[in-house]
């Protein structure tokens, strides 16, 4: 079986790209996954609306510092779809407006959060030995303390806004990027094809970054898909507990706090924004399971 | 000589894995370096290719290549040399191209980074795949897009594209079938015969080595216990270890029933 240059394609038996090697947008991909297209369904379903947000609000200035002292508290109705809050603005543009917080919250916590754990794991498992002991045994400093107390704390300290969340939340974070890339990179560096990097007098850096990241990124990958549910879940949890978003931000957290007083008259305060959390915990939870199933080489050859 | 070492050492903590007194390859020479699992001979290639510190050892004596010292030079100075004068190609073809690249890619980014590139790295790629009787075309696959033969020979063809002096090829064929390696062992005998290249060649199949190299070096816990013309050695072994290695090999019809 020599092959010459005039007869390319007779190069043995491994004819044909397999079904996980063809290219996002070819149909197959999304429809054996229900999953990834519910999740991502979820996903730009948030971006639209975050996007979008004036033009879909009934009333956007009711997403600021606008009151209406004579329409509080206002069950659903035609015109406020969602009713109304304690101070008579409109919750259903609140909620709307609210895409434009939580969420992106979510997005900076885990950009922060990447950018430290990333590298910090990839070096600690390509370098190992001491570098490693210490890199780690910081993560695991960070790791026994509560995510949710630790984030408390900095936001005690710190004065209460969303940028004190993103740094408290992301503070917390990152310690299991690094802890999950690490020994994803260990493992990668161990692998023939880095020594053969370093035979052709390919430099560490780019040994590192181009070799060993992209062998080891795939749970990250998931992991952080499956993570944007949980940032919002802890932020709305901080809002809740007014460390974070203040009034009159329309952050979904703070507005369940606020409408828990009344949520025995004024159930609609409470539920909406909560819906909204749900669902967005829920989608980017399916889009993570989703993206797992077609990342992992293992799972994809038994279809 | 092209690449001679000389009181070669490596070692973890105390304990001396390799421990040459003198090993030589000529110009366009195929030197076999044999020895069973554990004699040292991979720590060899590693050391030569100035990398025994990724595995943790450390390392002492002299390598030179074209009379020139080696041991000396900077980690920059000797990757600038790895790869360019000095290549390797390792013994599983199939782990040693990482999956998420075309291989044409590994092989351009090798090129650059020895500085070439463009239409003349294209070019010489293209030229070296045909002389290890490959399709330019197969560049364009990912490593799982090839079988193990191919990949070995697109390793090789990397070595020539780099114009590489010695190539270090450790136990290439062992993780090949048989008519596979018969392939690689024709084509390494070729890049000696027509591109003078010098090549270590490491391998514990005596039967191979006997085949393929004009000398040959016999390993033993890190030593070398007898070295000379590969017919010789083989034939009239002055060593006991290499009498009793020649004696391991099994042979068609030899084996007493138990």
């Amino acid at each position: 079986m020599i092959e010459t240059p005039s007869v390319p394609s007779s190069s043995g038996g491994r004819q044909g790209v397999p079904r996980w090697r063809r290219a996002p947008g070819q149909p197959g991909l999304l429809r054996g996954n229900p999953l990834l297209l519910a999740g991502g369904a979820v996903a730009v379903l948030i971006v639209v609306v975050a996007v979008f947000a004036p033009l879909l609000a009934p009333f956007p200035a009711d997403a600021g510092s606008a009151t209406h002292p004579f329409a509080v508290l206002r069950p659903p109705s035609a015109v406020h779809w969602f009713g109304t809050d304690q101070v008579g603005r409109d919750v259903a543009s609140r909620v709307i407006y609210g895409a434009r917080v939580s969420p992106v919250i979510a997005v900076f916590v885990l950009l922060i959060a990447g950018v430290i754990g990333i590298p910090l794991g990839v070096v600690a498992g390509y370098f190992g030995g001491w570098l490693d002991d210490v890199i780690m045994r910081v993560t695991d400093v960070f790791l026994a303390f509560p995510a949710l107390l630790l984030a408390l704390v900095l936001a005690a300290v710190l004065p209460p806004s969303l940028t004190t969340v993103t740094i408290a939340i992301a503070a917390t974070w990152w310690p299991w990027y690094t802890r999950l890339i690490r020994g994803q990179a260990a493992s990668v560096a161990g692998r023939p094809f880095v020594e053969a990097c370093r035979a052709l007098g390919i430099s560490r850096r780019r040994i590192i970054f181009r070799h060993i990241l992209p062998n080891s990124i795939t749970p990250l990958i998931v992991q952080i898909s499956l993570d944007v549910g949980g940032v919002i879940l802890t932020a709305s949890a901080l809002s809740f507990l007014g460390l974070g978003a203040q009034d009159p931000t329309p952050d979904w957290g703070l507005m369940v706090a606020e409408g828990q007083a009344y949520f025995t008259t004024a159930w609609w305060l409470v539920t909406f924004p909560g819906l909204a959390i749900l669902i967005t915990a829920f989608g980017f939870n399916l889009l993570g399971d989703g993206l797992r199933d077609q990342l992992d080489p293992r799972r994809v050859m038994l279809r | 000589m092209k690449l001679e070492l000389r009181g070669l050492t490596v070692r973890f903590g105390d304990r001396a894995v390799v421990d040459i007194d003198h090993l030589a390859v000529g110009e366009a020479e195929i030197v076999g370096l044999a020895g069973e699992s554990g004699s040292g001979k991979s720590m060899t290639t590693l050391a030569v290719l100035g990398l025994a510190h990724t595995a943790g050892a450390r390392m002492a004596g002299s390598i030179t290549l074209d009379g020139e010292e080696l041991t000396g030079l900077s980690p920059g100075q000797y990757r600038d040399l790895r790869g360019r004068r000095i290549a390797a190609i390792f013994q599983s073809p199939a782990t040693a191209f990482n999956p998420v690249f075309r291989v044409g890619h590994i092989a351009a980014r090798a090129l650059r980074q020895h500085g070439l590139a463009g239409s003349e790295a294209t070019d010489r790629l293209a030229a070296a795949m045909r002389s290890v009787l490959l399709a330019p075309d197969l560049l364009r696959r990912y490593p799982s897009q090839l079988s193990g033969g191919q990949l070995q020979r697109v390793a090789i063809a990397l070595a020539l594209a780099l114009r590489a002096e010695v190539l270090l090829a450790d136990e290439p064929t062992s993780a090949l079938d048989v008519t596979v390696q018969a392939q690689v062992l024709e084509l390494l005998r070729e890049l000696r015969d027509r591109d003078g290249m010098s090549v270590l060649f490491i391998s514990h199949d005596l039967a191979v080595v006997a085949e393929m190299c004009d000398r040959v070096a016999i390993m033993r816990a890190g030593s070398i216990v007898e070295q000379g013309p590969a017919a010789r050695v083989l034939a009239a072994p002055a060593d006991s270890y290499t009498a009793e290695l020649l004696a391991a090999v099994p042979r068609i019809g030899s084996g007493a029933s138990p």
